[in-house]
């Protein structure tokens, strides 16, 4: 154990990427800066969402229908004031849109991070164990990406059936093998390095090897993908949720409610549609600048 | 070169093959072929035939090889809806899916060209910022909701365009073509933008990246040291140059094009496949879904053979067979 902590330890500070640089780097964009602030509190009105949300709008004791089609500002019957208006079904957009975020945020969340796991230990065993299973492995991975992810989810979406649960398993099939090409390019060239060999040496087993030498050092761009993709996977599940493939009308998602107020739009009634749809482009577009510094950040080539 | 192009061939048909054993996995194993291939409203004479008419008292490998045998007849059972072949149903509006992703190309090309060469050309005017800031935008929004969007401002608040269908449509080369008549434009305009967005921003970035790239090249001072004048240094040896790259990824990007109209047909209400295809999923018409899975698997794979082989003439410095 001490040896390889006492590797692992000149290595990070030998590489340019510490983490108290990586820190100050990432903060030094202004742009970056405000993504992440933006995304922290998305996040936090996300889990806060049933105590701060003006009702609960799935709870049908709560909604009247006579508040249906509220433009934003109305007052309801009671006293309380909609905001941003209310859909057909008397419910507040503003808490339709807090309890959505919490639905679009696990499964962006969920899925890139299943995906990432799926991915870097399939792209790391090819890697590590080369010949016949990386063929195999690798062969996999391109037939994949060669067909758009759209299309991979509504092929799993065809067999698994509708449904939240089903959109996130096709969004992890969809999207792991962009993980495993990139972890065994990397891990392909750090295999080589001597550090490796050096554990070799050490005749370490083979799994910690893998996990406590090759992993670490393979994790960056693991990062940066799995940044961009939770913004994928969101908009991903709002548009299969828009289509109705993805989350019912009990489990609110952003993109279910874009879908509810879709058929409003034509008679003017925009405010169902148009919110939810600013708040999931303000959450990906955070989500967007904070991954977009991350990569510049941890790309040994930008490195000062 | 022929034997890489005949390897590239045996690639092509073992991917059509590997796709056709997953689908086949998904429809027959994961799913229930009986509840899958058989219309809920069938009696139980009709429920015998079908299991008849697909073997499903076979064992399983004999199935493959009828479903084989049904995917090289073109016969993948009849639409429970429409009661009609689920592939005839999916040709019929092929014309409208490929009017539309033609559109979006054409209009992807079209901007996204010439902002990117102007992007790149002056990188530090505040309009190429501005520029590379839309095309931020134009990765980041969600497309279905900017679709919304067209449709509330052009159509609903304007009046300016027609929100949905396709219009009327005319006969040309065994197809029904909605370009050639005026209202039918009308009604492609605001599908085909929608759909051009994002592949705009991408080639907008592209062509970005390929002009900063050649621009510090040593025949570009080359061509400006001759004296030549800017504009046909610009066209002639930056914009020669950038076309490789491009041309590869309007190659790819025009299948996904055709995937992702399944988004804008939706909001549309654009009678094209990518339509019919949502509303089967929804319907659980699983014929149309198995022809239109296998139909696009085809069209991925022959794209990506044609895209591979004009690697090869366009740019001999790639050959295939080095790769193995």
């Amino acid at each position: 154990m001490t040896v390889s902590n006492a590797d692992n330890e000149t290595i990070v500070k030998s590489e340019p990427g510490s983490s108290s640089r990586v820190f100050k780097d990432f903060f030094s964009s202004p742009g970056a800066a405000i993504g992440f602030a933006v995304l922290i509190i998305i996040c936090g009105l996300a889990i806060l969402a049933p105590w701060i949300s003006p009702q609960n709008p799935y709870d049908l004791m709560q909604l009247d229908i006579m508040d249906g089609r509220l433009a934003p500002g109305s007052e309801s019957m009671n006293g309380l004031v909609y905001h941003l208006g209310t859909d057909s079904q008397g419910r507040d957009i503003l808490s339709g849109i807090l309890y959505g975020l919490r639905t679009s945020l696990t499964v962006g969340v969920v899925s890139a991070i299943a995906a990432a796991l799926i991915g870097t230990s399939a792209g790391l065993f090819a890697a590590y164990t080369g010949g016949r299973i990386e063929t195999g492995v690798m062969r996999l991975v391109d037939l994949q990406l060669s067909f758009p992810t759209i299309l991979m989810a509504l092929m799993m979406l065809a067999v698994l059936g509708k449904g939240v649960t089903n959109v996130v398993i096709a969004l992890i099939i969809a999207e792991w093998a962009t993980y495993a090409r990139t972890v065994r390019a990397t891990a392909l060239v750090e295999r080589e390095k001597e550090y490796i060999e050096a554990a070799r040496m050490l005749r370490l087993p083979g799994w910690r090897i893998l996990f406590r030498h090759l992993l670490p050092n393979c994790l960056a761009p693991v990062i940066v993908i799995a940044t961009m993709q939770v913004a994928r996977a969101i908009g991903l599940e709002a548009t299969l949720s828009f289509l109705g493939l993805g989350a019912s009308v009990t489990e609110p998602s952003l993109g279910m409610l874009i879908s509810t107020g879709y058929q409003y739009l034509l008679t003017g009634l925009y405010w169902i549609s148009f919110f939810p749809g600013v708040a999931l482009l303000i959450t990906i577009v955070a989500i967007n600048l904070v991954g977009d510094r991350v990569r510049d950040v941890l790309n040994p080539r930008n490195a000062s | 070169m022929v034997t890489s192009i005949i390897r590239r061939l045996f690639q092509a048909l073992f991917v059509v093959l590997a796709m056709t054993v997953i689908v086949f996995i998904g429809v027959s194993v994961i799913g229930n072929p009986v509840d899958i291939l058989i219309n809920p409203d069938a009696n139980q004479v009709e429920r015998a035939r079908v299991i008849a008419h697909y073997g499903l008292d076979e064992p399983l490998w004999k199935q493959y090889f009828i479903f084989l045998r049904g995917l090289a007849q073109g016969d993948f059972g009849d639409s429970f809806v429409y009661g009609r072949p689920a592939l005839g149903l999916i040709l019929e509006r092929l014309p409208a899916t490929l009017e539309l992703a033609i559109a979006a190309l054409g209009i992807a090309i079209v901007v996204g060209l010439p902002l990117g060469l102007y992007a790149g050309l002056y990188p530090s005017r505040i309009s190429s910022r501005t520029i590379m800031t839309g095309s931020i935008l134009g990765f980041s929004l969600p497309t279905f909701w900017v679709g919304l969007m067209l449709i509330m401002i052009f159509s609903v608040e304007l009046g300016w365009l027609p929100t949905n269908g396709r219009g009327p449509t005319l006969e040309f080369l065994g197809g029904q073509w909605s370009f050639l008549t005026s209202d039918g434009l009308r009604h492609l305009l605001l599908p085909a933008l929608n759909l051009a967005l994002f592949k705009t921003s991408l080639i907008l970035r592209l062509t970005r990246a390929g002009v900063q790239e050649v621009l510090p090249q040593d025949y570009i001072k080359f061509a400006r040291a001759k004296g030549l004048r800017e504009r046909r240094v610009i066209a002639v040896h930056v914009l020669k140059n950038l076309m490789i790259p491009v041309v590869t990824i309007v190659g790819l990007e025009f299948g996904s094009l055709i995937a992702f109209s399944v988004v804008t047909e939706s909001i549309f209400a654009w009678p094209g496949m990518g339509k019919l295809i949502i509303d089967s999923i929804n319907l659980l018409d699983r014929p149309v879904i198995v022809a239109y899975l296998m139909i696009m698997v085809l069209l991925f794979v022959v794209l990506n053979f044609v895209i591979d082989i004009c690697y090869t003439i366009l740019d001999p410095r790639v050959r295939l067979d080095s790769k193995a």
